[in-house]
């Protein structure tokens, strides 16, 4: 019974994973990769709650270290918790892709590159939109990725969200906005029904921050992309005045 | 200058080298004595800069090599591996990549221009024949280079390409099988792909150009207004109208390679992406043979083509619908190598030719670029109607060549260049 179960829950995958790609996102973020300390505690952030199952298998602590001006020491301290791995590897998983795929049906993926594969507003509306749902096996369900095998492991920190029926600043389809209030009344708002640690401004935050860290490992070299090209820009720029006047004076005689 | 013993030793030196091999006379036939036209426009400017992108490609490539490993197990993190923890390997990826793009560029700007001004009529039909075999094998080049990273959209991509050879009838499937080296694409694919994407094309391109040039300088450049500078010579036999390559072309084309380098570097170092059309998104994911993308959409440079294949989507005369859109988008090519017989107009510059031929051309641009878009966009009804159209007019463009042509009034063209 119980490996038909997970059979099925396997067959699933790939449909649940199809659907995620052409869900609405509701929520966007722009990251700010020049804000060292919301990416110093998106890393926290991620390796407390994700890295036990997802692995970051293209990104050195030492690397993050360097990019996110955290000292060596502290990220041994606090962030490196497996004794298999040192400030140079990567942010390996201790859990093995046969286990992972036991528990949730599939092994978790690893993120090094999930903010250029799905984007950092899709990360972001994910991160946000669990809510309960009974009928799943997690107890939880997602606006963006529908029975999704994940449980929502910040719910320690959001409490537990649900949707009910009330009026909401944010569009929502199919909702027609109320020109009196100015908000929109739907059955699919979501609420948090039991405080977790964080108040919910306070969550989201925490989550623009995690996501911010995950835009920032999606992409490390653009912090050096971003400090060098404008040096190269205005350097072809010279080179093309000067070529240019070159030009025009070689070609005085011309004509 | 200043030390004549200096001079002395120089001259001596190259004449030493010039009795053995003649530097300085391929110097002076290829830079300092070539003449070219002197009214060169905008649209000139890409010949060279396909010369520094082709550069690019090369010197990129060899140092991407160097970390590269072409194998399915370890293709992906390899290109990881250049972006994060090979010094400046990210720019040189990024270099390469936004490089094929750029490439594709300047090359369509670059056969715009042949389009636009005759440059393919008598006598440069061999310089015609020849860029076109190079634009076919940059297609090549740049087809396998795109397995190379070993993403989802990487390996579908090419799964759908191959495949179509299978439409081939009679020896198709046994074809597809023998392109791939397995029943579907595997490391062995991708270890064929990457030995022809930096040794076997390379040489075939490298060489190419340098026919593509020889044959050029043998008959002398085009210009816009499509006219011979060689009719009217002065007395030492320098054509009138010509100016030596180098320094007038050298300098003039350094003005362009800084504009190019400008706007290639914007690219590079703030939209390495290209919005999703230079690097699909789809990519960012190890290749999974078992998992197929939502939609497949080719890189932007083969669209046109693309909306052309699928543009076909009936059967005729007991040809599958398949095979008659891979015959179409192999003829939408071929087609071009034959253009130098199909234009008979007495002139060659469009700015001679008569409003059949503008008309034909501007048509032939503009549902060139409805293609390109279709080409990336799932397809519908009413999309697949208008690739239909716009493949019609493609092909009218050519076919109906030597009948407008001929037919309609042409302008008288000037003794001299203008402007």
């Amino acid at each position: 019974m119980k490996k038909q179960l997970f059979a099925l829950l396997f067959a699933l995958v790939p449909v649940t994973a199809m659907a995620a790609g052409g869900a609405s996102v509701p929520y966007s973020m722009e990251p700010d990769l020049q804000d060292k300390s919301s990416l110093q505690n998106g890393m926290k952030l991620y390796v407390n709650y994700c890295m036990g199952c997802h692995s970051l298998e293209h990104q050195r602590f030492a690397r993050a270290a360097e990019d996110l001006n955290i000292p060596q020491d502290l990220v041994e301290e606090n962030l490196i918790f497996s004794p298999d791995l040192a400030f140079n590897d990567q942010m390996h998983i201790a859990m093995s892709e046969e286990d992972g795929e036991a528990w949730f049906g599939a092994p978790p993926p690893d993120l090094t590159l999930e903010s250029r594969l799905r984007g950092t507003d899709w990360i972001y509306s994910y991160l946000l939109t669990f809510y309960k749902d009974p009928s799943t096996s997690t107890g939880v369900n997602n606006v963006v990725f529908d029975l999704v095998s994940m449980p929502n492991v910040l719910e320690p920190l959001q409490g537990v969200q649900e949707k009910v029926c009330a009026a909401t600043d944010r569009p929502v389809e199919g909702a027609e906005l109320d020109p009196l209030t100015g908000k929109y009344q739907s059955c699919e708002t979501l609420q948090v029904t039991q405080p977790g640690a964080m108040e919910p401004a306070e969550f989201e935050d925490a989550v623009y921050d995690l996501t911010n860290f995950l835009a920032y490992v999606g992409e490390p070299s653009k912090l050096q992309a971003q400090s060098l090209g404008p040096k190269v820009l205005i350097f072809i720029f010279i080179f093309g005045v000067i070529s240019y006047l070159l030009k025009r004076e070689y070609w005085r005689d011309v004509h | 200058m200043g030390n004549p013993n200096k001079v002395k030793a120089e001259r001596g030196l190259m004449r030493w080298v010039d009795d053995r091999f003649p530097a300085t006379q391929m110097w002076q036939d290829h830079m300092a004595k070539y003449y070219a036209p002197r009214n060169f426009n905008f649209w000139y400017f890409f010949g060279s800069l396909a010369l520094l992108v082709l550069v690019n490609q090369i010197l990129t490539g060899v140092w991407l090599t160097m970390s590269y490993n072409p194998s399915a197990e370890g293709a992906f993190a390899s290109v990881e591996y250049i972006m994060r923890d090979v010094e400046y390997g990210w720019l040189i990826r990024y270099m390469h990549s936004t490089g094929a793009t750029a490439f594709f560029v300047v090359i369509y700007l670059h056969m715009f221009r042949g389009l636009l001004y005759g440059s393919y009529k008598a006598p440069r039909e061999l310089v015609w024949i020849f860029g076109m075999t190079i634009y076919l094998a940059l297609m090549a080049e740049a087809f396998m280079g795109y397995l190379l990273p070993w993403g989802q959209m990487s390996y579908w991509g090419a799964q759908v390409i191959i495949s179509l050879f299978s439409a081939i009838p009679v020896i198709g499937p046994d074809l597809t099988q023998w392109i791939r080296g397995d029943f579907l694409i595997s490391g062995i694919t991708l270890n064929r792909f990457f030995a022809l994407h930096v040794v076997a094309l390379p040489i075939v391109i490298l060489a190419l150009v340098v026919l593509h040039i020889i044959a050029l300088h043998e008959v002398g450049s085009n210009n816009p207004d499509g006219i011979d500078i060689k009719k009217k010579k002065d007395e030492s036999g320098k054509p009138l109208d010509g100016i030596p390559f180098h320094p007038y072309y050298t300098v003039k084309d350094l003005v362009g390679v800084a504009v190019f380098l400008f706007v290639f570097c914007v690219v590079i170092f703030y939209f390495p992406e290209g919005g999703g059309y230079f690097l699909e998104k789809p990519n960012f994911e190890p290749a999974n043979p078992l998992q197929t993308p939502d939609h497949i959409a080719p890189v932007w440079y083969f669209t046109p083509f693309y909306a052309i294949l699928r543009a076909i989507t009936f059967s005729l005369f007991g040809l599958d619908a398949k095979f008659l859109g891979v015959i179409a988008m192999g003829g939408a090519i071929a087609v071009l190598f034959v253009l130098p017989w199909l234009d008979r107009s007495p002139v060659r510059s469009m700015r001679y030719k008569g409003w059949m031929s503008k008309t034909m051309l501007a048509l032939f641009a503009i549902s060139f670029v409805i293609l390109g878009v279709l080409g990336v966009l799932p397809v519908t009804e009413g999309r697949t109607l208008l690739s239909q159209v716009c493949t019609i007019v493609y092909f009218a463009f050519f076919l109906l060549m030597p009948f407008y042509t001929r037919l309609e009034k042409t302008k008288p063209v000037p003794e001299r260049v203008t402007g």
